[in-house]
């Protein structure tokens, strides 16, 4: 089976997943990014990498933060960006996923940044326009199954705050079951030698056999908590907190909330990820949130520099 | 018509025969099988067909195929699937009730029953809806529905939920000694699921069918067995803890068989790969261990069929991700294949590899359908499915008669050819 994000030279042709890409490509696209994050600070912010491309944001599920993101990183690298949100457009109107790739494969697109509810709708998309080997896709979340560039982003934040994987302790939090950022976020960890990363969460919370993901399970956060660098909280939909998986938010945050006293079990300089939107007093509290430990808003920040990354990278295969 | 086919290999999974005769066809039955001196006295041979190097068999009685007719026709015809069967070698085969609308009117059985046979091609045996409009919760009119030609009943993939009924229909179904066909999944378990739940839908995010769905089912139908004495067909079984309950429930005497997909008895959830909806089935693909044990107990007799679980779907319902799009896989022609490929595989004789897709599936529909499907001998319908065993097939859309092209194996080499199928003593296909 031949892997559908790379081309026949092994270069990077869609970015789909962080499972199953080598570990120079992820090297490559944190470097990468490192030449766009000083970009963000001059008073003229544009390059012309991607000057007569353009780039179009196909929604098919709602969300604002992360298409203003791409959109942000497609407009610094001067693209052309059209958004599309298709849950309220075509497919309302019974036009079929492909059918509206198609239409706009015709319109001579160079990229698809694609947010999906099912998961591996990307790839479906990305065999379909292999016959447009100059179209690049990107999956900007779909289901609960990736969210490579959140990914990246937070592999970026990491190795900016740590400098080095290879000593690291990652503790990922909360509902890994749906979250598609914990999956990207646990493979690149793994693929970049980090050697313990843990997944802290109630059993309803965690997928069937998630230690084979090569992370080691715990149910105990003051456990899991003890000695970790990096403590990556996941946001809790609000519609899994009351029913079968969970009784309430505040039995949630009672256990697995990131409260400052559950903060210092983890190493003195431990970093706070959160990929937003936070629910504040339910996974994370706000003295947390808002301390000194928390790097979430140059999450933000470095998320447009990674974008921007991996599109001009693309954009040159 | 009587035809004469010489010098095949001539295989009869009831009896073990697995020799070079000749077979003797006429008035639709087979008149005698043996050297070429067994022919009767008056034998004038209108047509002979040479079978040297093919195999000569029963025709494949195939316990699970969908022909989506009434309903579905956009799926699939009458018409295109009877094809399909025939050049798959199937000349007998039971389909599920779950049309639009469901098979649990006697008039809509008959008006199957009527148009099926005036195709001329396979059998079709209906299984009778177990409950009005599949709903589970109001019996059928079994009794009528027998008479119009059901030859069990079901609930096909529909929710079983409420077990009073489930013990009800059970009671009532074994009052007239009719049998019941199950298909053990627990809804609640299996709800909104869309792959077993295990390392590839965890690494996918894929919605989890955890094995207790089939387990608990199985548990409880079990259980309803050994209370009411009913005649039980478990069907299409997927995991090992599966196979080891039915081992033990036949052990106990308990009045049950069961079947596997060919799918199941091939795939596992690794062949989804990157989300390929060829590989959204129901049940689940599951793990290798799981495949393990389904291809033992078919080996062992703990499982009495192979079937094809044919359900075609139309294109734009598989151009969907994995999760939204339809279930089900295509498989009337690759029943013969994949069986040989499993026998292959398992280093088993030809006539217990045949067995599987013949006279034990057969055994299971029952005698109460006139002729005895799925055996070779002299007195019996001439129901035959004549094949090249060692030729090897490329799968292709365009190899297959089928209205439906969705299948995993689409671009494997399978072994098996089919050069001619009989039905009642006519050649019904040739290849």
């Amino acid at each position: 089976m031949n892997n559908p994000q790379l081309n026949a030279r092994g270069e990077l042709q869609h970015l789909l997943s962080v499972e199953g890409l080598p570990r120079e490509t992820l090297l490559h696209i944190l470097a990468t990014a490192d030449s766009f994050v000083g970009l963000t600070d001059r008073d003229v912010k544009k390059v012309p990498l991607l000057r007569g491309k353009s780039v179009f944001n196909l929604f098919f599920e709602n969300s604002t933060r992360t298409r203003t993101t791409f959109e942000i990183a497609a407009k610094r690298l001067s693209a052309d960006v059209i958004n599309l949100n298709i849950n309220t457009s075509s497919t309302s109107k019974g036009e079929s996923l492909l059918d509206t790739v198609d239409n706009l494969s015709a319109m001579h697109a160079d990229m698809f940044i694609v947010r999906h509810a099912s998961s591996g709708a990307p790839y479906q998309i990305a065999r379909h326009v292999t016959p447009h080997p100059h179209l690049h896709v990107v999956n900007a979340g779909d289901g609960r199954h990736a969210h490579p560039t959140q990914g990246l982003l937070d592999l970026y934040t990491i190795r900016h705050y740590k400098k080095e994987f290879s000593q690291l302790s990652v503790a990922v939090i909360g509902d890994v079951l749906h979250s598609r950022v914990a999956r990207s976020l646990i493979h690149g960890l793994t693929t970049l030698g980090v050697p313990d990363v843990r997944v802290i969460g109630p059993k309803t919370l965690l997928p069937a056999g998630v230690e084979q993901l090569g992370v080691k399970v715990f149910h105990d956060m003051n456990k899991g908590m003890a000695g970790v660098d990096v403590v990556a909280m996941l946001r809790l939909q609000n519609e899994r907190m009351n029913g079968p998986l969970l009784p309430s938010a505040q039995e949630f945050f009672k256990s697995y909330g990131l409260t400052p006293e559950k903060l210092a079990l983890a190493k003195p300089d431990a970093i706070v990820m959160h990929p937003g939107p936070m629910n504040r007093g339910v996974e994370i509290d706000s003295a947390v949130a808002d301390g000194p430990s928390s790097v979430i808003l140059p999450q933000v920040t470095f998320g447009i520099a990674v974008r921007m990354a991996v599109m001009s990278i693309l954009a040159g295969n | 018509m009587k035809i004469h086919i010489k010098n095949g290999r001539v295989v009869d999974p009831r009896s073990g025969t697995d020799a070079i005769q000749d077979v003797y066809v006429a008035a639709g039955r087979v008149v005698a099988v043996g050297t070429a001196g067994a022919a009767p006295a008056d034998f004038k041979a209108q047509r002979t067909i040479d079978a040297t190097g093919l195999v000569v068999a029963p025709g494949l009685v195939d316990l699970s195929a969908r022909l989506r007719e009434p309903g579905f026709e956009y799926k699939a015809t009458l018409e295109t699937e009877m094809h399909a069967a025939v050049a798959g070698g199937v000349t007998s085969l039971v389909c599920p009730p779950d049309t639009d609308p469901p098979l649990d009117e006697p008039g809509l059985v008959e008006m199957l029953k009527y148009r099926a046979r005036s195709l001329n091609l396979a059998h079709v045996h209906p299984l009778g809806a177990m409950t009005v409009q599949l709903a589970g919760k109001r019996l059928t009119e079994m009794v009528l529905l027998q008479e119009a030609g059901c030859v069990a009943f079901s609930q096909a993939d529909a929710l079983m939920a409420d077990t009073q009924v489930l013990w009800r229909a059970l009671q009532y179904a074994s009052t007239f000694g009719f049998a019941v066909w199950l298909r053990p999944q627990d809804g609640f378990l299996a709800k909104d699921g869309v792959a077993h739940d295990g390392q590839v839908a965890t690494r996918l995010g894929l919605a989890g069918i955890p094995a207790s769905a089939e387990i608990i089912a199985l548990t409880t139908i079990l259980q309803l067995v050994r209370d009411t004495g009913a005649r039980v067909h478990l069907q299409r079984l997927s995991t090992a803890r599966g196979v080891e309950l039915v081992r033990l429930a036949k052990a106990e005497g308990l009045p049950v068989s069961c079947d596997v997909s060919a799918h199941h008895a091939h795939l596992s959830e690794m062949d989804i790969g990157y989300f390929d909806p060829h590989c959204h089935l129901v049940p689940p693909l599951r793990s290798d261990r799981d495949r393990a044990a389904l291809r033992q107990g078919l080996a062992d007799g703990t499982i009495d069929a192979l079937c094809s679980d044919h359900a075609p779907v139309d294109e734009d319902a598989k151009q969907l991700p994995f999760s939204e799009s339809e279930p089900g896989a295509t498989g009337l022609e690759l029943l013969l294949p994949l069986a040989l490929k499993w026998g292959t595989e398992m280093k088993l004789p030809l006539a217990r590899v045949l067995a599987t897709v013949t006279n034990n599936p057969a055994r299971i529909i029952g005698n109460g359908v006139g002729t005895q499907a799925g055996v070779l001998a002299a007195g019996e319908t001439a129901d035959l499915c004549i094949f090249d065993a060692n030729t090897m097939q490329r799968i292709s859309a365009g190899t297959l008669k089928s209205q439906g092209k969705n299948t995993p194996f689409l671009g494997y080499e399978l072994p098996g050819k089919v050069r001619y199928t009989l039905v009642g003593g006519l050649v019904v296909y040739e290849g």
